[in-house]
């Protein structure tokens, strides 16, 4: 053997053996995360339901807003597997569609929670002082709204003006808007404990500047944190958004949400003759909030790093 | 003798203590409360005393991690204390620390190169990338690791392995002046010395000048050329090392000699008791601060603040009757 090949050898050597060895924060996550059987069947539930949200118009033929009068009320059968609606459009295709706006709303609003939830409670926990004081009042403030009599009436009162097809929006605001506070105080908290830590006393003694010490240092920390109760939170808006819809102040028909869809039951014939107009959305509903929130505990626990 | 590179003169950092829904100012918790000292070029200056005495915001208070109350920091005849942002992040080169706490002193985040290698971006010695990966492994190496360590994360090494990574965080810019706060008291006795003699043969090789905060009298006496005593935020004496704990001066720096352990049974031991507690940093006693708990105290020990005089031979003391 020549002295080059053994030299790439060792390299190689070397470089396999690094490669199995590190393990980042996040394989640590993954690892733990995959020993927890609950949680992964409640990832590949929300999994099922994304990809069936999304790939809805090949796996349907139907259009969701296409009526069809002279196949109304129809019973499920082969050609419409969850019969159609009194204007005869395609079930199934409505639930689909529908799958999207409520997932749809669900991800905005907590996007919504995120960044006005961790940009205050990062800037309050960062800077203390009276502009802490100051937004923490502000976080009870909002805090001790009631939820539903404020969606309610803001829904009812913005609600109006807005074509159908937007109303989704005004939701995703609503819900967003309202849902921040506790993410606020949980960010503040992190903040608070890791400025404290001696490494962002050494990152100081480094000379690093306060801009990079809360981008490298601060946020990445916790991430983990915000990552979960993203996944809580959006369980919550989904019922959220499912809730003002069924009351009618939500996203409002044509546009099908799981919500309205549920609405059917409110008609007595529909509830004990057509079950296949009520329960199936409602079954979507359940397992969609309880998927995320299986697989939301799961990410906790694996992120939590004193669960071993 | 070499020249001095770093002195402190009557430096204070007192906490302030709120009280109350609108939150008053009460008092004030003295951490540091007027300590001078010196520290010459590639010496040791070991400083040691009971918890809370204020070692700890000594250390950081001079390299301004927290803001002084009063006093006055030169390092290399510059003014650290009042130096504006610019110069101050020149001084961060030169001057650097390294913690106790080998677990929350490192970002768990961060690989061992991102950790090592922060400084050098920041101060724009190297940019990311092959020479930057290269020096980081020559300074990792240094301290002891290995050159395929860089790319892990924290939680993948010992507690003496992490001081390593702390101890070459330190080094990455080159500093000609480290505190290190404590840095073995979270440390297994074997490793312990490992990190001690890591720490004496950089100081060979490269000339560095350490502050050596500790409560241990052992380590303290190995590692260090002089050293000072303090009490309640203050300096109570300050020597060389043999003058120090060959021949005490202050009562305080006895009664602390007196509780080292001597291998030998059969060693008549006099161990001096101090009575009492320490008192509160909020409300430290009048005149000298040890005159509640020492057995010579006078009535002036009560009244008159003990000067902090040279009693020859550069030995520091403060007592009225140190002699």
């Amino acid at each position: 053997m020549t002295e080059k090949s053994k030299e790439i050898k060792q390299k190689k050597v070397n470089n396999t053996e690094e490669q199995q060895d590190i393990l980042t924060p996040w394989k640590l996550v993954r690892r733990k995360f995959n020993k927890n059987k609950i949680a992964k069947v409640g990832l590949a539930i929300f999994i099922v339901l994304v990809l069936a949200a999304l790939l809805a118009p090949y796996l349907t033929p139907y259009d969701p807003y296409e009526m069809d009068f002279t196949k109304t009320n129809q019973k499920p059968s082969k050609q419409h597997l969850l019969g159609t609606d009194e204007l005869g459009r395609d079930y199934l295709t409505r639930i689909l569609y529908g799958g999207r706006v409520s997932m749809k709303v669900g991800l905005f609003a907590v996007i919504i929670e995120i960044i006005v939830g961790a940009l205050v409670g990062g800037v309050a926990g960062f800077y203390g002082g009276w502009i802490d004081n100051a937004l923490m009042r502000l976080v009870e403030v909002f805090m001790s709204f009631p939820f539903l009599p404020l969606a309610i009436t803001v829904s009812a009162v913005v609600g109006v003006r807005v074509p159908p097809e937007q109303k989704m929006y005004i939701v995703m605001l609503i819900i967003g808007l309202l849902s921040w506070p506790g993410l606020a105080r949980m960010v503040r908290g992190q903040i608070l404990s890791l400025r404290e830590q001696e490494f962002v006393l050494a990152a100081k003694a480094l000379g690093i500047r306060d801009s990079k010490i809360i981008w490298r240092h601060l946020i990445p920390n916790t991430v983990g944190y915000i990552i979960v109760s993203a996944t809580l939170g959006m369980a919550g808006a989904i019922m959220s958004e499912a809730a003002l819809s069924f009351l009618g102040l939500g996203v409002t028909p044509p546009v099908p949400t799981w919500g309205n869809l549920v609405q059917n039951a409110r008609d007595i014939y529909v509830l004990k003759n057509r079950i296949w107009l009520w329960l199936p959305p409602g079954i979507c509903i359940f397992l969609a909030v309880m998927s995320i929130n299986l697989f939301g505990d799961g990410l906790r626990d694996a992120i939590d790093p004193k669960s071993r | 003798m070499s020249e001095k590179i770093l002195e402190v003169n009557n430096l204070k950092k007192y906490f302030p203590i709120y009280q109350g829904a609108l939150r008053k100012k009460v008092g004030d918790v003295k951490a540091v409360d007027g300590v001078s000292l010196f520290i010459r070029e590639g010496e040791t200056l070991g400083i040691v005393g009971e918890s809370g005495c204020g070692k700890s915001t000594l250390g950081r208070t001079l390299l301004r991690l927290y803001e002084a109350t009063d006093g006055e920091v030169s390092y290399k005849g510059k003014d650290v204390l009042n130096a504006p942002k610019d110069e101050m992040k020149a001084l961060r080169r030169e001057m650097q620390i390294v913690f106790q706490d080998p677990y929350s002193s490192l970002n768990p985040r961060m690989t061992v190169s991102s950790i090592v290698g922060e400084s050098l971006i920041e101060h724009g010695l190297y940019k990311k990338g092959k020479e930057l990966d290269e020096y980081v492994v020559e300074v990792i190496t240094k301290c002891g690791l290995a050159n395929y360590h860089i790319n892990r994360y924290p939680h993948e090494f010992s507690g003496g392995q992490r001081q390593r990574i702390g101890i070459a965080r330190a080094l990455a810019l080159n500093p000609s002046f480290i505190v290190a706060d404590e840095p073995v008291s979270a440390l297994d006795v074997s490793i312990q010395s490992q990190i001690i003699n890591l720490l004496t043969d950089l100081q060979h090789d490269l000339g560095i000048s350490y502050m050596f905060i500790s409560h241990d009298l052992g380590v303290v006496r190995y590692i260090s050329h002089r050293v000072g005593v303090m009490y309640l935020g203050s300096m109570v004496e300050l020597a060389s090392k043999n003058a120090l704990f060959d021949s005490p001066k202050h009562p305080y720096t006895q009664a602390l000699l007196s509780a080292i352990p001597k291998p030998d049974p059969r060693t008549k031991r006099n161990r001096i008791l101090l009575e009492g507690d320490i008192p509160s940093p909020a409300n430290p006693p009048s005149g000298c601060k040890f005159h509640t708990r020492c057995m010579y105290a006078k009535d002036i020990c009560k009244e008159q603040v003990p000067e902090f005089r040279d009693l020859g031979g550069e030995h520091f003391v403060a007592c009225h009757f140190a002699e």
